[in-house]
């Protein structure tokens, strides 16, 4: 493979290696941030690596890349363009503003949207970057001898500008969706496998095209502008058929891709502190999908057509015989739990949307009081994003050692007296187990059918999970269905206890 | 830099971030999103740079469109991240 013209990459700017340097301690302080979380009592040390890191980024930057006013002709004079310093300091300070004040009002079952939200801006300022640099190729040291942007340059931003672009739009859809703007259900359009197929082709062919276009190739400054605008249509597209509850996926997808396109950036400019960061992000939102996919025993590609959980495979609502279940009330499920020696309890996403947090750490100070011992058992996909409930519960100031992950405690069910599932459904489906017709087979689920008693916090009896499927855990013996509000149901139960 | 050498620095830092967030536990994942996308904001700059060069009139706005999306990112990320972080509390009674 002939290599010669990646080797024409040697004309970026001569580099100070002071500055190299500070990028580099810059990369390795956001590697000891990610490093930070690997436990909750480091990691806020490893937060404020992050901010220390870009900090110095920033600041580099800035000491490098000081606006110059050239003297000329006309005028004389030379030195700081103190306009554009005060334009850049102001456009810093307004954005501090704005996000730190979306920062502090935000709640906290709101995250998975401002996430969403987020990931829109970075795709966004990609995008912008990468328009910059190719309307003013010398400032990124981009150009080769004959003043043309170099082919390595061009692949580079054409693929940073693109996943920016996908990152953008697919996040703005993934947050209409999360915040309820819009539709969480899938919408799906005829043949769109094949258009999304089509216009991913298109996007990598016009790519090639510009990296090809050579010297002063008339309509090069359109490819770019088409790429845009091309990624931006896939990036929606990609989006709109894929449900809400495998929004864990997606957002973590986002994520992965708002690394790829800081990776992508990085290369142009040849900036260490980018190229580490982007590998950091990248490979963080794909392992995250991959764990969320894991936990639905779903592949990628699955989720990534979408349609899962779409009302199009008929009939089955009003196929569904009546069965005899149990129902109990907040009196029947205090006493009980009150006599209980151990209640495993399995929030999902319906607790985070009646916001019962607060009310269930109420509950579960009480039973403790009493000597009862009480755990939390969470599912990888429990919630609208990874690691969702487990920041709910440490809002309402639940001790994170009690809180467990699905390996972690299925095996405790058998000797719990009581499984108190709020908000949750299709994790604790025993089908996933059984029925190997079962839209979630193979999925890994709570043990609770070996529970002594399930209480079961349900709004009707109507509603079925997200995987559209019956759930045999409502109808067994042990079973009591506590039919309400999540958050009424569990102050009632609360007041009963008292 | 040439080409190799970043792509070098590149393919390195997918290991490191391999390994270092398969040891990032699951109760941390929503702090490590936001925080990602706080680092990931590092794209700032690139709209600096650009900013900073007045040869072209709107590549100087675009950076500093891109300097203020950016900001939002990395103030807000690290804002809400720190926010998180400090709720997690364990047994202390």
């Amino acid at each position: 493979m002939n290599l010669s013209f990646f080797a024409a990459g040697a004309a970026h700017a001569p580099v100070n290696p002071w500055v190299a340097l500070a990028y580099l301690v810059s990369g390795i302080f956001f590697i000891l941030a990610l490093r930070g979380l690997s436990s909750p009592s480091t990691s806020r040390t490893g937060n404020r690596f992050g901010m220390a890191g870009m900090l110095l980024a920033v600041a580099t930057t800035l000491a490098t890349h000081v606006p110059m006013i050239e003297g000329d002709m006309q005028n004389s004079y030379a030195g700081p363009d103190f306009v554009l310093i005060g334009l850049v300091v102001g456009a810093i300070a307004l954005g501090a503003v704005i996000g730190v004040t979306t920062a502090r009002k935000i709640a906290m079952t709101s995250m998975p949207e401002l996430v969403a939200a987020f990931h829109s801006l970075v795709g966004m300022a990609a995008v912008l970057v990468g328009l910059a640099a190719w309307l003013n190729p010398s400032a990124f040291g981009i150009l080769d001898a004959e003043g043309q942007i170099l082919v390595a340059s061009r692949v580079e931003l054409g693929l940073g500008i693109a996943i920016g672009a996908i990152t953008f739009s697919g996040s703005v859809i993934a947050f209409l969706k999360l915040s309820g703007k819009m539709s969480g259900s899938p919408i799906l359009l005829p043949m769109r496998h094949v258009i999304n197929l089509g216009t991913l082709l298109a996007i990598i062919g016009l790519v090639v095209a510009y990296a090809m276009s050579g010297a002063g190739g008339a309509g090069e400054g359109l490819l770019v502008v088409w790429i845009t605008l091309a990624a931006f249509i896939i990036g929606f597209l990609l989006i709109i058929p894929i449900g809400g509850a495998d929004m864990p996926v997606v957002v973590s997808m986002l994520n992965s891709y708002s690394g790829w396109a800081a990776a992508a950036m990085g290369f142009t400019l040849g900036n260490t502190a980018m190229i580490i960061t982007g590998a950091l992000v990248g490979s963080s939102g794909a392992i995250l999908s991959y764990i969320m996919c894991r936990a639905m025993n779903r592949s990628f590609l699955s989720v990534i057509a979408g349609g899962f959980g779409a009302d199009d495979s008929g009939g089955s609502g009003e196929a569904r015989e009546q069965r005899p279940y149990k129902q109990g009330s907040a009196a029947d499920a205090a006493y009980m739990l009150e006599q209980a020696e151990k209640v495993i309890i399995i929030p999902g996403y319906g607790m985070a949307v009646a916001q019962a947090q607060h009310a269930l750490r109420e509950m579960a100070d009480l039973l403790e009081e009493k000597g009862v011992e009480v755990k939390y058992a969470i599912h990888p996909v429990a919630g609208r994003m990874p690691g969702h409930m487990n920041v709910l519960l440490a809002e309402a100031s639940v001790e994170y050692d009690k809180v467990f992950e699905l390996e972690d405690i299925n095996s405790e069910f058998a000797q719990c007296d009581v499984a108190f599932i709020i908000g949750a459904n299709d994790v604790v489906n025993p089908a996933a187990k059984t029925d190997k017709s079962s839209p979630i087979y193979g999925m890994p689920v709570f043990d609770v059918d070996k529970a002594k008693q399930v209480f079961f916090i349900k709004r009707s009896m109507g509603g079925v999970g997200y995987a559209g499927v019956d759930n045999d855990v409502f109808y067994m013996d042990q079973t009591m269905m506590l039919l309400s509000d999540a958050k009424k149901m569990v102050e009632e139960i609360v007041k009963a206890i008292d | 830099m040439d080409f190799i050498s970043i792509l070098s620095i590149f393919v390195l830092a997918c290991f490191v971030g391999y390994y270092v967030v398969w040891s990032v536990t699951p109760a941390l994942h929503t702090p490590l999103m936001a925080v990602t996308n706080a680092i990931s904001s590092v794209i700032i700059v690139g709209g600096l740079i650009a900013a900073a060069e007045a040869e072209s009139e709107i590549a100087k706005w675009l950076g500093l469109g891109a300097i203020v999306l950016a900001s939002i990112n990395i103030f807000g990320g690290f804002a809400v991240t720190e926010r998180m972080l400090a709720m997690y509390k364990k047994k202390d009674k």
